[in-house]
């Protein structure tokens, strides 16, 4: 064991970057887009550098990863590199090879874009792939919307950029509490507990603590040495089955997908902020949830005919006002869209005379 | 018959199928095979079918693998165990493609062929083998300059945007610094030993194109302190229509400066009279709007470095934060000691006081952001600040009524000045 290696960390990125990278490393003046997809960014040195942004499933394969790699030899003498939203940039220096890239691609069905003002990639979780507190799938919803929104990733047609993403339960890994359009798995069913099983698999003050809510207690009954629920306090977020795995909360039935807008993490004009719940509850449809894919086209088709130049879908919202929101999407308002959720809550009641009917 | 009716209908469309990737895997790999028909199971009876958890990993490290079992082994025995695998990703998520094949060879190997390009923390994540696998796997990983990322109650692997490697607005090296944290910090990556998880994100600008303010409990995001750099032959051009906005990544043909640029500027701090673009650059908030509209006119300052936010995590258990700004000016420059001093004070006090999964934000929430800032020794910031307190309850402690009798304030410029 004494050869064992451990603790290495990553390799260094230098290795990685081309060389006109290394060159031009800090130097760079300034970028344009010349076409959606394709990036070019010149130096202070007078030199060029092309990135072609493709887009590509977040679930892939190794197969998958060397026709990438295959492209890349072609074309960017090896050189690529992955975007934080899963996309892949071929990154070349001559201009004259792009065409040829733009073919090869898209002969392999690899779509280009993700540029500018489009809606790109989605960024999202596991799902049922991978993960075991999902209320619904995430690969799927993710490719049946990127399906009917595909015509514009590839074009710079909206009043700026457009980021969707997903997760599929609360925990939310996918961190869609920013993002301009979120999918949110959620739960309706409080967990059903399994006494039998939860003495010998859970420790009962951590499951206690677990709860947001305060809305499980010790079991009356000492002798099951077990938990008992509050449930109209329980807003099925799962974090106590993350604790326990005795008290599932899924249900098969009841489980779907929550539509949240307007959020962004760019300080680009207005504040970053959070999404806002815009749809509480859509039913959980596979394989390509209808509902949900109509849900969020109406949002981004409403968006683009009212926001005004450069307006981000949060800013529009704020222009217009939440009530005017709803009533351009045609989203019933329903007792959920008042939070009542700890101390963010009473900062969203309004306070003025500054609403419109 | 198909096996997988339903999730057939995913392989049609315009975007990528993650369906057809799979299939092709399924026909050389037993493990995908049954991944694909537990999945369409999942499709059928909308539930998913991965137990809770497992704790399993390699020797001596507490974290980079999550452990995944089916509940549906009997039937499906090739994903019985499907491990997930976290491989620390290099900065910026740049490759050649020799090094991506060498990561293809192992996981051909070792797993399932299956993969994310990356996770949400940043990770190249190797979904899917079995326990008996992990060793080997990481074996070799580490003999190709490969190692484990971050999992459970540990440093996350940090990451960055690709700052000076190929955007003009840099306002730091995030690539190096991410590296040289990434590094320092292995022991706290791979042995759990705080309260929950801890993750850095490097930004190179206000534009925060990896998500700092929102996804990384300490984001360090670039800014610049001195006067926008502008060339008023370029704005000219912008104002002609000969350049187009955001580099042409739009809808718009043509810039209208007062309209598009001063007139949305937040602070109204610029303004154009048809010749020339005046800035009061006092009074700029740099929030990127109008170096974003015209990258060939207008950049960052060259006195630059980053602002330190903490505290930001998604909804679980308090409700989703933002971070906050704690240090609204620090300069990141290699060793980045000071950085780095920082980071200790702050996982220190959190390790301290923290309670079992408790987020630093939270613990900020619960303790106050006085008793934090003390411990991380910075010292008070109007910019930490959106407005002050609109209520009187505040708190008045011993060493204020010292520096009182001293006739100073608590808190100078130059930091503590009462023992």
């Amino acid at each position: 064991m004494s050869e064992r290696k451990t603790d290495i960390g990553p390799p260094h990125y230098e290795q990685f970057l081309p060389p006109i990278i290394k060159e031009n490393y800090g130097k760079w003046k300034y970028h344009e887009i010349p076409e959606p997809g394709v990036l070019k960014h010149v130096s202070e040195t007078g030199a060029e550098l092309y990135s072609v942004r493709a887009g590509a499933a977040r679930l892939i394969s190794t197969d998958f990863v060397r026709e990438v790699c295959e492209v890349a030899d072609k074309f960017c003498d090896g050189y690529l590199r992955f975007t934080s939203r899963n996309n892949i940039e071929f990154l070349l220096t001559d201009k004259g090879k792009i065409a040829g890239l733009k073919a090869e691609l898209k002969k392999a069905g690899i779509p280009i874009g993700g540029t500018g003002h489009s809606v790109t990639s989605i960024i999202h979780t596991q799902g049922w792939v991978h993960c075991h507190t999902p209320a619904i799938d995430a690969s799927g919803p993710v490719k049946a919307v990127m399906d009917d929104l595909f015509e514009y990733f590839g074009t710079h047609k909206l009043p700026a950029q457009v980021r969707i993403a997903l997760a599929c339960c609360i925990n939310m890994c996918g961190a869609v509490h920013c993002s301009d359009i979120a999918m949110c798995g959620v739960h309706r069913t409080a967990p059903k507990i399994m006494h039998d099983r939860l003495r010998h698999l859970c420790e009962i003050p951590t499951t206690i603590a677990s709860c947001p809510t305060g809305a499980i207690r010790p079991h009356p009954d000492k002798s099951l040495k077990s938990v008992s629920v509050n449930e109209p306090k329980c807003m099925y977020c799962g974090n106590c089955y993350t604790m326990c795995p005795a008290l599932p909360c899924f249900d098969a039935e009841k489980g779907g997908i929550a539509i949240l807008v307007g959020g962004k993490v760019s300080n680009a004009k207005s504040a970053p902020a959070f999404s806002r719940l815009a749809i509480p509850y859509i039913p959980n449809n596979p394989p390509r949830w209808p509902e949900v894919v109509a849900a969020i086209r109406n949002i981004l088709i409403k968006y683009a005919e009212g926001a005004n130049k450069w307006e981000r879908l949060g800013e529009w919202i704020n222009r217009i006002g939440w009530e005017k929101f709803f009533e351009v999407c045609d989203i019933p308002f329903t007792f959920q869209h008042i939070d009542d959720y700890k101390f963010q809550a009473y900062d969203t009641y309004r306070t003025s005379m500054h609403f419109k009917f | 018959m198909s096996k997988t009716p339903l999730l057939d209908q995913l392989e049609s469309g315009p975007w990528p199928s993650f369906v057809t990737d799979l299939k092709r895997m399924a026909a050389k790999k037993p493990q995908v095979k049954d991944l694909l028909a537990q999945l369409e199971r999942s499709y059928q009876e909308k539930i998913t079918h991965w137990k809770h958890g497992g704790i399993v990993g390699v020797l001596g490290y507490g974290s980079g693998i999550i452990g995944r079992y089916s509940d549906l082994a009997e039937t499906f025995p090739g994903v019985e165990h499907f491990h997930t695998m976290r491989i620390n990703q290099p900065s910026g998520w740049f490759y050649t493609t020799k090094a991506l094949r060498g990561l293809c060879d192992i996981w051909d190997k070792h797993g399932s062929g299956l993969l994310n390009m990356h996770g949400a923390t940043g990770d190249i994540i190797f979904l899917g083998t079995r326990t008996e696998n992990l060793e080997p796997c990481f074996a070799e990983l580490t003999a190709n300059g490969w190692d484990l990322g971050g999992s459970g109650s540990t440093f996350r692997s940090p990451s960055c945007c690709l700052g000076p490697a190929r955007c003009e607005w840099a306002c730091y090296d995030t690539m190096e610094a991410c590296y040289v944290l990434t590094q320092e910090m292995q022991f706290d990556m791979h042995r759990p030993s705080y309260p929950y998880k801890y993750k850095l994100k490097f930004s190179g600008c206000p534009n925060d194109c990896v998500a700092a303010v929102a996804r990384a409990d300490l984001s360090i995001i670039g800014v610049w302190k001195d006067d926008i750099r502008i060339d008023q032959a370029a704005v000219k051009a912008y104002a002609g229509g000969e350049l187009k906005p955001r580099g042409g990544a739009t809808p718009y043909a043509k810039l209208d400066i007062k309209a598009d640029v001063t007139d949305l500027c937040p602070t109204h701090c610029m303004s154009y009279d048809g010749k020339k673009l005046a800035i009061d650059n006092r009074n700029c908030n740099h929030c990127m709007h109008c170096i974003n509209l015209m990258p060939q006119a207008l950049r960052p300052g060259t006195e630059t470095g980053a602002t330190l936010l903490l505290g930001s995590h998604a909804p679980i258990l308090e409700g989703a934060q933002l971070s906050w700004v704690i240090q609204p000016f620090i300069v990141m420059e290699s060793p980045y000691d000071e950085f780095k001093e920082l980071n200790v004070r702050i996982t220190e006090w959190w390790a301290e006081h923290g309670k079992n999964r408790e987020r630093i934000g939270e613990l900020i929430l619960r303790l106050g952001m006085r008793e934090f800032l003390e411990a991380a020794e910075l010292p008070p910031a109007p910019q930490q600040v959106r407005i002050p307190r609109a209520n009187p309850f505040f708190f008045w402690q011993q060493s204020d009524f010292d520096a009182e009798a001293k006739g100073r304030k608590y808190y100078t410029r130059e930091g503590f000045d009462v023992e």
